[in-house]
């Protein structure tokens, strides 16, 4: 058996009387595209940070490419790479300046190959001698990502890195981080776009007030939790509700359902009830709703 | 990737520490030269012809050892504590948090970067200050032990500050009711035994005293008090304190919850 990218056992943390993390045993296998689901306040930053170092647990065990976190610290950190949720930066340092200092820090003196190799892949080469704070927010975010990886770690963890950018920038980060991903590098994500999640992530875990809730390959997810749904119109929409259907928005009536055979059935009932049917929709299966499924279970 | 040298990432964050108070040396080195000097010019024409100390040193040249450690004191706080706190509050000291560093090598990188800004502070008022008045020097391995003592010590005072301090305001509070009085009142201008018996003794309590009575013994071959108490009380000092922040940066205060 390889060993795991990240291995996190038994982990709680609190802060006073909130219970952060309540027991989390998670694995992540090399070579992974992770995501980390769940709602605001579910314990998604504070894992990172603890698997970070950043922030320390109450009680439990992490390991990066089976370095200890705690005991075995400098090893743990030259593996992995964090891009935090927050648009951070020095304003004293140019692009470049910032790379090379932060290469520095992991031990690596000369390093401009791989930081112009990054720098061009990210589309900031003819920013590499500005000052950060001439940046735009999208360029610091990209210049975080190339913060995140002048050490070449193997494990990768991106904490939000798509919140607030435009979908140009957006897409051209995927390509990148699915590259990385191609080129060996496990990737962690956590992301409140779910329709990102859902096409990069293989696997998915889903925490809830600091609780693992769901954890399985995202297909597996899909097939677990999420129905089809089928949306129509009627010219009689009273009688949907006797039929299980659910009012939706702009006077659509909404119903699931686990297979297409149940659909004839479905439209044989609204039929025999004389509903008028006018309009109709099929819906396929998304993460979206197995996300509002498992959080309404659990 | 394995590191180049074990060194290299102490070295780095010495580098940046250094490299961040020089690219702004016009606030950082320049403008306290400046303000020391002000002080000289100031004191040096209104008490020059009045008072001698010593027996028969010149007040102005008296007051130039005073200004000099001042400025090393007082600037050597100000880079760990504003660099630190403004980390904090930009929260980009999870860029030196995130790679392996280790506590030891952050205090290090922080107050050697700050001892280098206070010792050149001092250099600067110094060597402007000697342009226009006599300044001895009877034992420069005292001026030199005495300067560095002071920079550790205050530089360790500035990344306990700047670590504690969640706000600027509390760090100005620091700074203004607790270094600038005991550096103002540490001997800086004159001579304790100008003072009553009381403030004599009440001096005794303050460690800054001992700093820059020590580092006047270096210029002049005298002092208020016995150079090797001032050393010795120094020296406690700085064991004290830098174990203190060596203490708080292990277990993660304030930086790594």
């Amino acid at each position: 058996m390889s060993l795991a990218a990240i291995r996190i056992q038994g982990v709680t943390k609190s802060y006073g009387a909130l219970k952060a993390l309540g027991g989390v045993d998670l694995e992540v296998g090399q070579g992974e595209f992770f995501g980390l689901l769940g709602p605001n306040g579910a314990g998604k930053t504070t894992l990172i940070s603890a698997l970070s170092g950043l922030v320390r647990p109450d009680s439990g065990a992490l390991a990066i490419m089976g370095h200890d976190v705690v005991g075995d610290y400098r090893n743990a950190r030259r593996n992995l790479g964090v891009v935090p949720q927050e648009l951070v930066f020095d304003p004293f340092f140019s692009v470049r300046e910032l790379l090379r200092i932060q290469s520095g820090y992991f031990g690596i003196r000369s390093n401009d190959a791989w930081i112009d190799e990054i720098l061009a892949s990210l589309d900031l080469t003819h920013k590499a001698d500005a000052n950060m704070r001439a940046l735009s927010g999208g360029m610091k975010r990209r210049v975080l990502v190339a913060q995140a990886l002048v050490h070449r770690p193997p494990v990768i963890v991106l904490d939000e890195p798509t919140a607030g950018v435009d979908v140009e920038l957006r897409q051209g980060l995927w390509q990148f981080i699915r590259k990385l991903n191609r080129d060996g590098h496990t990737i962690v994500l956590t992301t409140h776009y779910l329709e990102e999640a859902e096409t990069l992530c293989g696997r998915i875990a889903m925490l809830k007030a600091g609780k693992v809730v769901a954890l399985d390959t995202t297909e597996n997810l899909l097939r677990r939790f999420a129905t089809h749904s089928l949306r129509v119109r009627l010219a009689h929409p009273e009688h949907a509700t006797a039929l299980g259907g659910v009012s939706a928005e702009g006077g659509w009536v909404e119903f699931g359902f686990d297979s297409y055979a149940d659909v004839e059935t479905l439209l044989a009932r609204l039929r025999e009830a004389a509903a008028g049917l006018t309009e109709m929709q099929l819906g396929e299966p998304d993460l979206e709703r197995v996300f509002v499924e498992v959080m309404h279970r659990a | 990737m394995a590191p180049e040298s074990p060194f290299t990432g102490f070295r780095t964050l010495l580098y940046k520490e250094t490299l961040r108070f020089w690219k702004v040396s016009f606030q950082t080195v320049a403008a306290p030269v400046l303000n020391a000097l002000l002080f000289l010019l100031i004191f040096s024409h209104v008490l020059d012809r009045h008072v001698t100390v010593y027996g028969e040193v010149a007040y102005t040249s008296f007051l130039v050892p005073g200004l000099v450690m001042m400025s090393v004191l007082q600037n050597a706080f100000a880079n760990s504590s504003s660099s630190l706190i403004q980390s904090k509050i930009t929260g980009n000291i999870i860029f030196v948090l995130l790679p392996p560093l280790s506590y030891r090598e952050f205090y290090a990188a922080y107050v050697i970067a700050s001892t280098l800004r206070g010792l050149m502070v001092g250099a600067g008022v110094l060597a402007m200050s000697a342009a226009f008045v006599e300044v001895p020097m009877a034992n420069p391995l005292w001026v030199l032990a005495f300067a560095l003592l002071g920079g550790i010590i205050l530089g360790s005072f500035g990344v306990i500050a700047g670590i504690w301090a969640d706000k600027f305001d509390q760090l100005a509070a620091f700074q203004n009711f607790l270094i600038m009085p005991l550096t103002m009142l540490s001997g800086v201008f004159y001579s304790i035994h100008s003072l009553p018996q009381f403030w004599q003794d009440v001096s005794h309590f303050n460690p800054f005293f001992f700093m820059i009575d020590g580092f006047r013994y270096g210029f002049f071959g005298q002092s208020d008090t016995s150079p090797w108490l001032s050393l010795g009380v120094v020296s406690l000092c700085f064991v004290v304190l830098a174990a203190l922040t060596l203490a708080m940066l292990a277990r993660g205060y304030k930086l790594r919850s």
